[in-house]
This record gives structure tokens, sequence and C-alpha cells, in this order.
């Protein structure tokens, strides 16, 4: 196969590919999305998106139950979701091996909160492998499903942004053939987790934890490199290499296997240096740990939040900072916003005007909660929009200001219908906006059950909102094109004014699915009485002029969607001639 | 020798990405080692973006800190000015003078800022405009590889290389009109001082 340049995500999906894994599933969430989108490529393998991670766990068990090898994909709050079957398949352990990629996002760049998985490798008590660069994330996918198999249990690979999203040199190789797959043996006392069983198994998992943590004292997953002796370091994944930057001369302990871990091979490195600090991002999960063995650590003052760079670790350990220019922080910032053409900004606009309190969810739509805009209240984790909105109404509601539950479509599959089943359920009121357009944005555009394209594309069926929810007990559901601006609040309006519980299907597609952009629209500067109106729907391609507090349209910017000729009342945007001569300088 | 250290910023959906593959797979096409950190999700959507690329005999870490950047190529001026401080005393500083406003100035919220253009001049800076270029070489989406071009002069990679994995990495109708833009981005570089 030779040398290629490949992300982290890249190398741990042809990882599993040369491991011989038939079978990948996931749910989207950035850092981790590239992996079994680049995996489902790969020939002579079956790559599925499940509508949550918790279900792919659960398809991946069976996999594994079945005797063939399997790989799930998840971020790190993703882990969360399948964390109750995780720590059942810590007891049952696996027939085919069973490898769980979970990409961390140290400094949010994507993420509602940052998290340190470490914590749930040592919590369910299953192995965790920590790559740090694109070889190392191929080698230990590969080693992590031998793990697997050799000692029955599931094996977590952590990554974090910089691995997952960093590319670098990678030598492939060959794919170990399918005959590796393992015959099913039916035996309740290994998969059947109730109490009895369980509880032998657990002694059971304490064996095999105890026999990981002996293979991690010598396996070449854990290397020390010895170098100068003032001072050594104990790292894992991209810190390792952040390390190696900053200090090439200090001695290094990488921990490839960061649970179990091996603290013989700890306390020796301990013994042989004369200071030692402990480098880790997000947590202070290594450092914790070698402290409970007793180990001296010098304090590093690196902080806890966000991510490590060599600049940091030199500041750390006394160097001095090299001469820099000045730099500028009264720039305007530039936050991310919802595209030109976004068919969620009339919605946003709309919960605005009629003064909804909203509860909102994980996607682009969370962009909402931006100014101008500024109309999402809470933004919490995947499906919590439609719990929330149904709590909120529990509370008592908001003097005259209706609740709105907002989330979409892929999210909705993930966690929103069993939210909505409680509502039902338990009578509660209130409207749920489901955003609908048809495809998953915010992770770049994948498949998902409401528009019914899987992952390799096959032809699916596309699961119908509006029927489900009538299924389910909603009694009130319609359905709306949500870039016609006034049938949008006037659906809000009257949804939210009654009791009942009501959804509004808000259906349209995402801005970066229309081929066939509009001819853009331009600013009648004559008619323009400088009301705002449009600029306060947000649109990137609308502008409030300095000087004259009239708005202008950037033609370049602008796809032609009319939401903004809609909410003129003087009729001062129009249509320009094919003005866009971009491109025949 | 140690490794240089490029940075690519931009906004969301300018292209730095790609541009920033191109140069990779360059450095990786003449041996060297290779790494390149991009971050995206909200990113993509027209918010502040970085890419950096570092290639040598050894890279260790995929991140940068302020003061050690070689190159810096800015795809837009306001990015290029948050930037700034990252970039090292003698490094090189390549901006394309277009300005993106971010949304909080165009709905007024924030001022625009002005004299962006003297005062990246003062530190250094060559304006490259990458984006008349572009639609000079027939394709305004290529001034991501006008940009790339300005970079590879002063970059010891050959310029055969570079013209290789162009041509593999863009679509394949835009292959020529790339390769002007290139070869736009490589003349402005070589007709001025070009911060060498
Ligand atoms: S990607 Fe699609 S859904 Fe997301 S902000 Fe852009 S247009 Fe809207
Ligand atoms: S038509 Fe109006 S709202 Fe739509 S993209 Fe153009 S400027 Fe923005």
């Amino acid at each position: 196969m030779g040398r290629t340049l490949l992300s982290g995500n890249e190398a741990v999906a042809q990882g599993a590919w040369e491991a011989g894994v038939s079978v990948g599933v996931g749910y989207p969430g950035t850092p981790s999305t590239e992996t079994l989108q680049h995996f489902a490529t790969l020939p002579d393998v079956y790559a599925e998106w499940a509508p949550n991670e918790k279900v792919a766990l659960e398809v991946a068990a069976g996999v594994s139950f079945g005797g063939a090898r399997t790989l799930v994909t998840t971020k790190h709050v993703g882990l969360n979701v399948a964390a109750d079957p995780l720590f059942t398949l810590a007891y049952t352990g696996v027939n085919g091996g069973l490898v769980v990629l979970v990409a961390d996002d140290p400094g949010m760049h994507s993420s509602q909160n940052e998290q340190d998985s470490h914590n749930y490798a040592a919590f369910a008590r299953v192995p965790m492998l920590d790559p740090s660069d694109s070889q190392e994330a191929l080698q230990f996918t590969r080693e992590a499903f031998e793990l697997s198999e050799r000692f029955d249990v599931v094996v977590l690979v952590r990554s974090t942004v910089r691995v997952c999203h960093g590319k670098s040199m990678v030598e492939c190789g060959e794919r170990i053939e399918q005959s590796a797959r393992a015959p099913y043996r039916p035996d309740p006392s290994k998969w059947v987790m109730m109490p009895a069983m369980a509880r032998a198994r657990r002694v059971d998992l304490d064996a095999r934890m105890s026999a990981l943590a002996a293979f991690a004292e010598s396996s070449p997953l854990n290397r020390a490199e010895y170098r100068k002796a003032e001072l050594g370091v104990v790292c894992a994944g991209v810190c390792y290499e952040h390390v190696r930057e900053a200090l090439p001369e200090a001695s290094v302990l990488k921990l490839g296997m960061t649970f179990p871990l091996p603290e013989k091979l700890i306390a020796e490195f301990a013994s042989r240096v004369e200071r030692l600090i402990v480098v880790e991002e997000a947590d202070g999960y290594l450092e914790r740990s070698l402290l409970q063995m007793g180990v001296v650590l010098s304090d590093s003052g690196l902080p806890g939040a966000g991510e490590i760079t060599p600049g940091m670790i030199r500041r750390a350990v006394g160097m001095p900072d090299p001469v820099l220019r000045e730099r500028d922080d009264t720039l305007p910032p530039r936050p991310p916003l919802m595209c030109p053409g976004c068919p969620h900004r009339p919605v946003f606009h709309a919960f605005r005007k009629i003064k909804a309190v909203v509860t909102g969810d994980i996607g682009c739509y969370t962009l909402g909660a931006l100014r101008p805009l500024a109309a999402m209240d809470t933004c919490v984790c995947m499906g919590a929009a439609v719990g929330m909105a149904h709590g909120a109404e529990l509370a008592g509601g908001f003097a005259d200001r209706p609740v709105v539950g907002v989330i979409g479509d892929s999210t909705f599959a993930h966690s929103g219908i069993t939210g909505l089943v409680n509502t039902v359920y338990n009578g509660g009121g209130g409207t749920i906006a489901i955003l609908d357009n048809r495809i998953t944005a915010m992770t770049g555009h994948q498949g998902n059950p409401v528009n019914g394209i899987t992952l390799q594309k096959r032809h699916s069926h596309e699961l119908d909102l509006e029927a489900l929810c009538t299924t389910i007990g909603v009694q009130r559901v319609r359905t709306v094109d949500p870039h016609d601006v006034a049938a949008t609040e006037s659906a809000l309006r009257e949804e939210t004014s009654t009791e009942e519980l009501s959804v509004i299907v808000f259906r349209a597609p995402c801005a970066l699915l229309v081929k066939d952009k509009g001819q853009p629209y331009a600013v009648d500067e004559d008619a323009c009485t400088s009301c705002g109106a449009c600029v306060r729907l947000g649109c990137p391609a609308i502008g409030k002029d300095e000087a004259t507090s009239k708005a202008y349209i950037d033609v370049s910017v602008c796809v032609g969607c009319a939401q903004c000729v809609q909410v003129c009342k003087f009729a001062a945007i129009t249509h320009t001639g094919p003005a866009c001569d971009i491109g025949e300088v | 020798m140690p490794a240089t250290t490029v940075m690519l910023c931009g906004v969301g959906g300018q292209g730095t990405i790609l541009a920033a593959d191109l140069l990779a797979k360059v450095a990786a096409a003449a041996g060297m080692a290779v790494k390149l950190s991009e971050v995206h999700g909200m990113a993509q959507r027209g918010g502040s973006v970085d890419t950096i690329v570092r290639f040598g005999d050894e890279v260790h870490s995929p991140v940068t800190d302020p003061g050690d950047v070689d190159h810096l190529v800015a795809f837009e001026i306001i990015e290029a000015m948050r930037r700034v401080h990252y970039v090292k005393l003698g490094g090189r500083l390549l901006v394309n003078p277009r300005a993106i406003q971010p949304l909080p100035v165009l709905t007024g919220d924030v001022r625009a800022v002005h004299g962006l253009e003297a005062a990246l001049e003062h530190e250094g800076a060559i304006f490259v405009d990458a984006d008349v270029l572009a639609c000079r070489a027939g394709s305004p989406k290529s001034a991501n590889v006008v940009l790339m071009g300005a970079l590879s002069v002063g970059l010891e990679f050959d310029k055969s290389a570079w013209i290789d994995v162009i041509a593999s990495r863009v679509p394949p109708k835009t292959v020529e009109a790339n390769l002007r833009a290139f070869e736009l981005g490589r003349e402005v570089c070589l007709k001025g001082e070009c911060g060498l």
C-alpha cells in the first residue's frame, strides 16, 4: 500500500480495515465523523450511520457476538449516550473484536463541553489506547483489535481533535482476511448479564484487567525515552508531540496505553529523573492516577481547560518566550453563522418576533443563539430541546411568552423522539419545531433516517416525521416551508397560542444542498428607510452602511433566497440584473 | 534544521483546507516529514479559521505558538491582522487584501476597523490580490491556489511538484484554471520583492 498522507481519522479507518473489520457503525460528530465516512469507502466492508451512539454500540455488540470484528466511532459526548451498553459490555466482553474510537475535543472547537474520555476507560474498566499521530492511529487501531480478542474486552481508542484532523505520513499495510472470524458460541453466562451471571463476570472482569495491567508493563505501546535526567515528562496522545517539540532534551514516558496504567514502568521512570511533570489536556487524569500510585510530581502549572501547545510547555518549565510582534485585540470577532439562504433563519427570526422562550439543541441551528437573531435560550445536549420544553412548561411557563423546543431532523431521530413520547405520555403542552433541512448539516452533510440516505448511499426508507408524530399521539402536526417568512410566523403564532402539544415540521433543504442559486438581490437606496429589518435577519450578505445606515447586499455572497425581500416593508429589496460579473475580470 | 511552519488563515469556506492539503502533499512528495492540523465543525460556517502545515526532516507538534510561524498566508485581511503576532520576526506575511466583514460588523453591533493595509504593510506584509487574479485565471474559486503560487516562491519545492499535486487534487474541469491561478500567484511574487 505504501506511504500516504492521512488524517488521524482516516488512519483509524485504515487500521480497522487492515484488522479485517467488516462492520463499522457510528453517529456523526466532530471531530470523529470522517473516520466512518472513510471506512465506508474501503473495499469489502459494510458501514452504517446509526440514529445515535447507544444504538451504534448495540449494533456493534451484536456484530461482535456474531463473531465478526467491528468498529464504533463517536465523539466524546456521544460516548455519554453509549455509556449504558458500554459499561455492561465491559462485563460480557467480546467474541469478534470490538473497538470504539472516541474523539475528544479539548478546546471545544465544536462541542458543548470538554470531556476527558480517559475517565470512561477507568470508570467502565475497559482498556484505552492513545495514539499521538496518524501512523499510531493506524497501528494502535490494529493493535486494539488484537487486544480486544486476546483479552476478551471492548477497547477504546482515544483520539483528540489534533490527531483526528491532523494529517501526517502513514505506512499502510494489508488486510487480515476474514477467515479471522470467530465462530458463534452460545454462552448465557457470558452474554446474559442478569445479576447472578453478572456477579461472576465482574470477578472475571477484574482478572482480565489484571492481565491487561501486566501486559501494559511490557507492551511497546508504552515507551520510556531516556535523555537528560533533570526533567522527565509523562504524557500521552498528541501531547507527546508537543513535549518532543518543546523539550527535545527531556526524558519522556510516552503512554500509548493509558488504562490500565503500567505502574512499575511509571515508578521506574520516576526514579530515574530528578523532576517529573505530567503534560495532559482537559482533565488531570494521568496526574491524579500517578499521585494515587504515590509518584512524586512537580506541578507543571499547565491549565486544565483547553488545548496544550509547545509554547505553553516551554513556559511551564521556565524557558523564555520568543520576541513577539504586537497583537491587535481590538479586531471584530468573527463567530460562525448560518449560511446565506439557510432555511433555519426565518424560523429564528419568527421566534424573536413572537418572543418565544426557545429550548434549543445541537446542530447548525444552535447558531440561532448568536446575534442578531439571538433567539435561543438553552443548548445542552442532543435531544434536550424536547425534554426541556416540557420541563419549562411544568415549571409554569413564562408570562405571556410561549415555549418552543427547536430540534433538527437528525437530532430528532437521535434522541428527540423519546422526549416527545414522554411529553405526549405525560400530557404536556408546548410547541416543538422540527427543522428538517433534509441532512445532518453541521458535521458535513451526512444522511440520516429522515432523508433515508445511508452512509454507503444505498436507497432506504425516509422516516415520515408527520406520520410518526401523529402515531405517537401528537394531535396537532403541520408542515411549513420556512422560506415563507409570513407562513412561518403565523404557524408559530397559532400553534403556540393553543394549550395542546403541537409539532411544526419546517421543511426546506439546507442551503448548501441547493445547487441552483437564485439571482442575487440588491437594495434600492432611495427606497431604503434604514429601518434595519433586513439586517436583523442576520444574513451574512446584508450589511448596514456605516455612513448612511442604509442596507446593502454583497452580490458575491447573496444566494437569492428572497427571505430579506419578505421582511422589507418598503419594497426596497429588488432583483438586480444579471449583475454578478465576477470571473470576467 | 528546525521544521518550517506555515499558517494559512481566513474565513470558513474560503478553501484554506484544500490549499493546506496541496502544500502538505508537495512537501511529502519531496520526501519530507509533514504534519497538517486544522479545525472544522463550527468554524466552517463562516467563522475564523486557520490551518497549520509543518514540514522538515523531523516534525513533532502539529500546532504552533505566537512567534513561531515562518510564513503566514492570509486569505482575508482582518484574519491576517488577527494572527500577525504568530509570525516570527523576519517571517513572511502574504495577504489577500480582500475584507469580508464579520456579522457583528454587518449588523452594526461592532464598528468596522480601518487602516489594516497600512498596519500590515508596517509589519512587512506583501499583498497578493488573490480574488482578482483568480477571476483572471478563469475561476473565482481558485484564490486559494493563487496564494499557493505566491507562497511557492520562497519555499524550496520544485514548481513541477506543485503542478503535479494541483492537477491531481482539484476537480478535473478546473485543472487549467487552477494552474493559471498558480502561475499568476507566482508572477506577483517573482515581480515584487515578495517578502523574501
Ligand atoms: S449548513 Fe445548511 S443548515 Fe447549516 S447553516 Fe448552512 S444552510 Fe443552514
Ligand atoms: S436574498 Fe436576501 S436573505 Fe437571501 S441570501 Fe440574498 S441577501 Fe441574504
